[in-house]
């Protein structure tokens, strides 16, 4: 049985020792946001957020989040108004296919919470476990860019 | 991956008890990066996993009589970021940075990346130019190794069953000291090096010639290691092109890399002799600078 808040909601639940938090966050709570790409912690589709650092949600087992707080791409959006970030994604074009969004948009909340104001070279650094096959990632820096202005303003 | 206990303990003692009653079927586990990716590529299958994740006491960055310690539930990122450490040993800071990325900078512990003894990680190959011990916990009680003497083969440690890493301690460097770190990398930021060199310089008084080098080595060979017939042609030397090229030469001689998709065996020798040359130069310029 493990104890977990999943975007400001408590669950309890009896899972496999073996259960990804990925798969838990998927099959169990049907937070499908969450993707997997590569299943080895290098792509970044699944990435969420574990007390609040970005973390690879397929090579972390559900135990691992026993008592602690998951943040995915579900729990960005506060009722129907989008997260800045996602707006961002949208006007400045971030996305294409987007396999690899809720991903991109869950580490980008995660930069702009560490670095409210990060530069180009600042953001590809952080960025650079997420891997796009569309967009070439200069719409993507673009984005992060925008989302960053617009906290400022 | 297979189905295991999961033990996630609140005190070392109780961490320790569980690990014998399961002996060699257990495995230890802190941030999960190397160990649950090959349980998911079942390369792996431990009857139970003791998780460190809950240990209180682990997770500290500390000066020590003028050392850093690390205790091994800090993270990659958390070392990175520390202002203890990018004031201390700024190369080790540099180093972390240069892992993997954020993601999994937030999650690989310090202590687990030593356990995990894969020869092609960066940090130990810092940690060893920088000459830091292990602490060790079984149930026979603590005991320390210098790090040369922990990494034993390819996955292997001298760590005997029952015992867990806790802490790295790493020394001061002396006055008039430079520290480099360079990674060769070919392909994709966040890859393993084709060849990584950490090199440390100590200057004499005259801040001209070299009293003291260390160079250690990651992903050409079977553990990480130091070049120590490269670092005695430097001492007592003055910077030269000649002297570069020496100790490059010199280094080839301690590696034994595997050919692989980041280069052939030849190549990667050949690009240690480059990597130790530019090491050592930036090491002796960060040495001159500090003196």
């Amino acid at each position: 049985m493990i104890r977990l808040t999943v975007n400001g909601t408590a669950h309890e639940l009896e899972i496999p020792t073996y259960r990804t938090l990925l798969d838990c966050l998927r099959y169990d709570l049907g937070l499908t946001g969450s993707k997997e790409g590569c299943g080895v912690g290098v792509c970044g589709a699944c990435t969420v957020l574990l007390d609040g650092k970005m973390i690879s949600s397929c090579i972390a087992l559900a135990v691992f989040a026993d008592g602690r707080s998951v943040t995915t791409v579900e729990g960005l959006a506060e009722d129907e108004r989008l997260h800045q970030v996602q707006q961002a994604f949208i006007d400045a074009g971030g996305f294409q296919c987007g396999i690899c969004t809720p991903g991109q948009v869950v580490s980008a909340k995660a930069l702009l919470d560490a670095i409210p104001n990060p530069s180009d070279a600042e953001i590809r650094e952080w960025m650079l476990g997420n891997l796009c096959r569309c967009t070439g990632y200069y719409k993507i820096v673009e984005s992060i860019q925008a989302a960053a202005q617009r906290s400022r303003a | 991956m297979n189905a295991f206990d999961y033990r996630a303990p609140r005190v070392l003692d109780e961490a320790l008890a569980v690990l014998h009653e399961y002996g060699e079927d257990a495995r230890v586990v802190a941030g999960g990066t190397a160990l649950v990716t090959m349980m998911r590529q079942r390369l792996v299958r431990p009857s139970c996993l003791v998780s460190l994740r809950d240990v209180q006491g682990l997770g500290r960055i500390e000066a020590v009589n003028g050392s850093l310690r690390l205790g091994a539930l800090v993270t990659h990122r958390e070392a990175e970021i520390s202002p203890l450490v990018r004031e201390q040993f700024p190369v080790l800071a540099e180093t972390l940075r240069r892992v993997g990325t954020v993601r999994i900078r937030h999650m690989a512990t310090i202590g687990g990346a030593l356990g995990h003894a894969d020869p092609n990680q960066d940090p130990p190959v810092t940690l060893l130019a920088l000459g830091a011990r292990v602490e060790i916990r079984g149930a026979r009680g603590p005991r320390g190794l210098p790090l040369g003497e922990f990494f034993r083969d390819y996955y292997e440690t001298a760590l005997e069953s029952g015992e867990l890493v806790i802490a790295v301690t790493v020394p001061s460097l002396p006055a008039g000291s430079g520290a480099a770190f360079l990674k060769f990398l070919p392909r994709t930021a966040d890859d393993y090096a084709t060849v990584a060199a950490a090199a440390i310089v100590t200057l004499e008084q005259d801040c001209e010639r070299c009293r003291e080098a260390r160079i250690a080595l990651g992903s050409v060979g079977v553990t990480p290691l130091r070049a120590e017939a490269a670092e005695a042609l430097l001492s007592g030397e003055r910077l030269s092109e000649s002297l570069l090229q020496a100790a490059g030469e010199a280094a080839k001689g301690a590696v034994d890399p595997l050919s692989d998709h980041r280069g052939s065996a030849g190549y990667k020798r050949a690009m240690t002799a480059v990597m130790v040359g530019r090491a050592l130069t930036q090491a002796w310029e960060a040495a001159r600078r500090s003196a």
